[in-house]
């Protein structure tokens, strides 16, 4: 394809897009493989997520880590062992912050900056097209490859309630702090770690508080035995015990410590353990027993100042807060580069490789019973290297591909799971890491 | 295979907190150097490299850390102190390990991506290193072999021109107790990010054998850099400044071509 005058060509350097944990990690590792990176950031500052200075940044002001340190924070950048297991937001930031700042990150990344397109222009090269966030004119650049690390917890995802609502209602994302409860009558929709969190903090605010879940859940403690809940989960996972027997004794885990949470009104748990997305929270069943919190199921209607609820009966909150989740979103790639279904769910190779561009790779798109960060550390590594084989050895690359192409999805992806699309994603840290190994085996440096 | 992203024993038993001592030397740091960070070997702490390595390399304008890895720990301690270290500096670090320090800084290496790293006099090939130290320093050595006190002796540490008046102080403020991993431990992992690497260390040194530098270098790529008539202190003997300076100069070479 010939040069288009107008277009600044990058040669080999690759674009990120998003300077949060995830696009943090693939710069680093871009880089150490050898590759230039251009990063575009449509906020000032780094921690996507983590950085509560964000509009679009979905933590609240109580917000702490729901996965334990170990199991958080970077394999090759440890977290101050002097900080607690469970460090709050303002922590994780400044983790980040130190980061980027130890690996001098920052002097790839443009900030204010927002990817509007990306093109292909055959030959595995890409079009980006970047547009000032004050404004401002647009850009073209071409670059070698494009690692997505946008971020898949900021698009609020709003339920459809039909009927009018007299009161408030505000999607999770905008709660910020526990004074938007205080002396308030609130109703907290889904059963997430934000409305479980929420919650909580709305049993320690507001006058009444009812939380509404459309099913039953597990709800772990973040302490069992004395120790974080994950770290004694992967002492399990260590001595690979089958998913069954874990089933059995997270189930006997449970009753010991949590108890048996139906006798507060809630329903019984629809599927087994470890087929849904982890609740963290010892504090929900604690306000539970106190009769601040009142569970309800789920919402059907408005109706003036009333809510009304599946078996029926009527609440009248003065806010309602819909924890309902995320939902990713790529607005600047066409829905077939990523293999994205009518619905909104891409289809990639270990939730990370376009299928049909082997220069396009997603970071960061993973939910799982452990850390964000390790996990996209290990993808920016395998993207990182992928990217080094297909320069350096054309056909090697083209055999890892092929082998590749026969690595059974059940083997990094968990099958079994609530079928909402909150589960999209959902991976089991070991297998997953297990998966990514493989692939990074196969990619070995020779020498 | 040993998987390298299933880290069980860090997920489930994090090596605890513990106090270590950081000795360090920042005043006259320029910003466009990486921060260097020097981990001893066995019975020595930051002291030894606070005699003159340490005010050396922050005289040419690094930030110069040294440390002491909590006393009594294993390996893997040893090892989760220098990164914790490392990772609380505000850059990326270059890490300079000397003896046993070495096989620390190589295991490091494997959990933190270094700037660049220096392996001075590595002991990290425990069997040659044990059988010289049996034939040089049987009485010193024995009793380690059986839980007891290591004893280093003026021969083992320093060339023939250091005086005697001089190395004793020092030789009685090395306490040493090695642990069987010493001989024992698997080969160093591969180190992360690829970091240029160097090692230095005496022909004469009567702890690491002349073959044993030469291995290691060439596990790394390179050939040993040698200076010969000196101990195996080479942070402390006479003629300290040569390797210092020697390393600090292939440092300023890397980092210009990176
Ligand atoms: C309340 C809450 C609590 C959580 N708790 C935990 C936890 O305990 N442990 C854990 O591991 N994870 C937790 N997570 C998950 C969290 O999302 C990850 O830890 C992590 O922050 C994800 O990082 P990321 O870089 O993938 O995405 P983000 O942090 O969202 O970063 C994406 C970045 O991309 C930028 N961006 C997006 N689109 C564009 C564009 N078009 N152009 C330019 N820039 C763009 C965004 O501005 C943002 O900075 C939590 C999430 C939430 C919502
Ligand atoms: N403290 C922390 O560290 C912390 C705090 C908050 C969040 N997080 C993380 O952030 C991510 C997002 O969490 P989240 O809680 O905001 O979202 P989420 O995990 O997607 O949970 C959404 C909840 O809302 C329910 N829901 C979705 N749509 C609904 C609808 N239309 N009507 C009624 N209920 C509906 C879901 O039910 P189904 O079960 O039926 O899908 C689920 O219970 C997760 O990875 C989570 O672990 C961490």
């Amino acid at each position: 394809m010939p040069d288009t005058p107008d277009i600044a060509d990058r040669r080999d350097a690759v674009c990120v897009i998003g300077a949060g944990a995830s696009g943090l990690a693939a710069i680093k590792n871009l880089r150490e493989h050898g590759f230039e990176v251009d990063c575009y950031e449509r906020e000032t500052s780094v921690g996507g997520a983590w950085n509560w200075r964000h509009d679009r940044s979905p933590v609240s002001a109580g917000t702490h880590l729901i996965s334990s340190r170990p199991l958080t924070e970077f394999p090759d950048f440890p977290m101050p062992d002097t900080w607690p297991d469970y460090p709050g937001h303002q922590q994780v930031l400044s983790y980040l912050e130190r980061y980027s700042a130890h690996f001098g990150l920052e002097r790839d990344v443009w900030f204010g900056t927002e990817v509007v397109s990306v093109e292909p222009v055959g030959d595995g090269r890409w079009d980006v097209t970047t547009q000032s966030t004050g404004g401002g004119s647009s850009r073209v650049q071409r670059y070698a490859g494009v690692v997505v690390a946008n971020g898949h917890n900021w698009s609020p995802s709003r339920p459809e309630i039909p009927g009018d609502f007299r009161g408030q209602v505000i999607h999770s994302a905008q709660y910020k702090d526990p004074t938007q409860l205080r002396g308030r009558k609130v109703l907290v929709i889904g059963g997430g770690n934000t409305g479980c969190d929420i919650a909580v903090e709305a049993a320690q605010q507001a006058s009444s508080v009812w939380h509404s879940t459309r099913r039953g859940y597990w709800y772990a403690p973040k302490y069992v035995f004395g120790r974080p809940a994950d770290q004694v989960n992967d002492r399990l996972l260590a001595l690979r015990l089958p998913l069954r027997l874990r089933q059995w004794l997270y189930r006997r885990v449970l009753a010991l410590t949590t108890g048996d949470l139906t006798r507060y009104g809630l329903p019984v748990p629809d599927h087994q353990p470890y087929e849904s997305h982890p609740i963290v929270n010892s504090q929900l069943p604690f306000y539970l027993g106190h009769g601040r919190i009142t569970p309800v199921p789920d919402v059907t209607g408005f109706d003036g100042a009333s809510a009304v609820l599946a078996d029926g009966r009527r609440v009248e909150p003065d806010l309602v807060i819909t924890a309902t989740g995320y939902r990713p979103r790529f607005e600047f790639l066409a829905p077939e580069l990523l293999g994205t279904a009518e619905d909104g769910r891409p289809d990639l190779h270990l939730h990370a490789f376009a299928r049909q561009h082997p220069t396009l790779a997603v970071v960061g798109l993973v939910q799982a019973d452990f850390g964000l960060f390790p996990l996209a550390h290990w993808q920016s590594v395998a993207v990182a290297r992928w990217l080094r084989l297909r320069v350096t050895d054309p056909e090697r690359a083209a055999a890892v591909q092929q082998k590749e192409s026969t690595r059974p999805v059940a083997g990094w992806s968990r099958r079994r799971v609530v079928p909402t699309a909150r589960h999209w994603f959902e991976v089991d840290h070991a297998d997953y890491l297990r998966a990514v190994e493989g692939l990074l085996r196969e990619m070995e440096p020779t020498a | 295979m040993r998987s390298e992203l299933l880290r069980f024993a860090d997920w489930t038993d994090p090596v605890p907190a513990a106090a270590r001592e950081v000795v360090s030397l920042t005043e006259d740091a320029r910003d466009d150097l990486p921060p260097l960070l020097f981990v001893p070997g066995l019975g020595h702490g930051a002291w030894a490299f606070a005699e003159h390595w340490l005010p050396r390399a922050a005289e040419r304008g690094f930030a110069a850390h040294a440390l002491t890895p909590r006393p009594g720990g294993d390996l893997r301690a040893q090892v989760h102190d220098v990164v914790q270290v490392a990772a609380s500096l505000p850059r990326q670090v270059v890490l300079v390990g000397h003896g046993a320090g070495a096989l620390v800084t190589a295991y490091a290496m494997g959990r933190y991506p270094a700037r660049a790293a220096v392996l001075a006099a590595p002991v990290m090939d425990g069997w040659p290193t044990l059988w010289a130290a049996l034939r040089t320093n049987p009485v010193g050595t024995l009793p380690a072999l059986f839980g007891g006190r290591l004893r280093l002796n003026r021969k083992q540490l320093f060339g023939p021109g250091m005086p005697a008046e001089q190395a004793q102080p020092w030789l009685d403020r090395i306490v040493a107790r090695p642990r069987r991993e010493l001989v024992t431990h698997d080969p160093a992992p591969r180190p992360v990010g690829d970091p240029p690497v160097l090692v230095v260390g005496s022909p004469d040194d009567r702890i690491v054998p002349r073959t044993s530098l030469d291995r290691i270098a060439a596990l790394y790529g390179g050939a040993p850099l040698l200076f010969p008539g000196m101990g195996h202190d080479l942070m402390l003997d006479v003629t300290w400044s040569e390797p210092i300076e020697a390393v600090l100069d292939w440092l300023a070479k890397e980092l210009s071509e990176q």
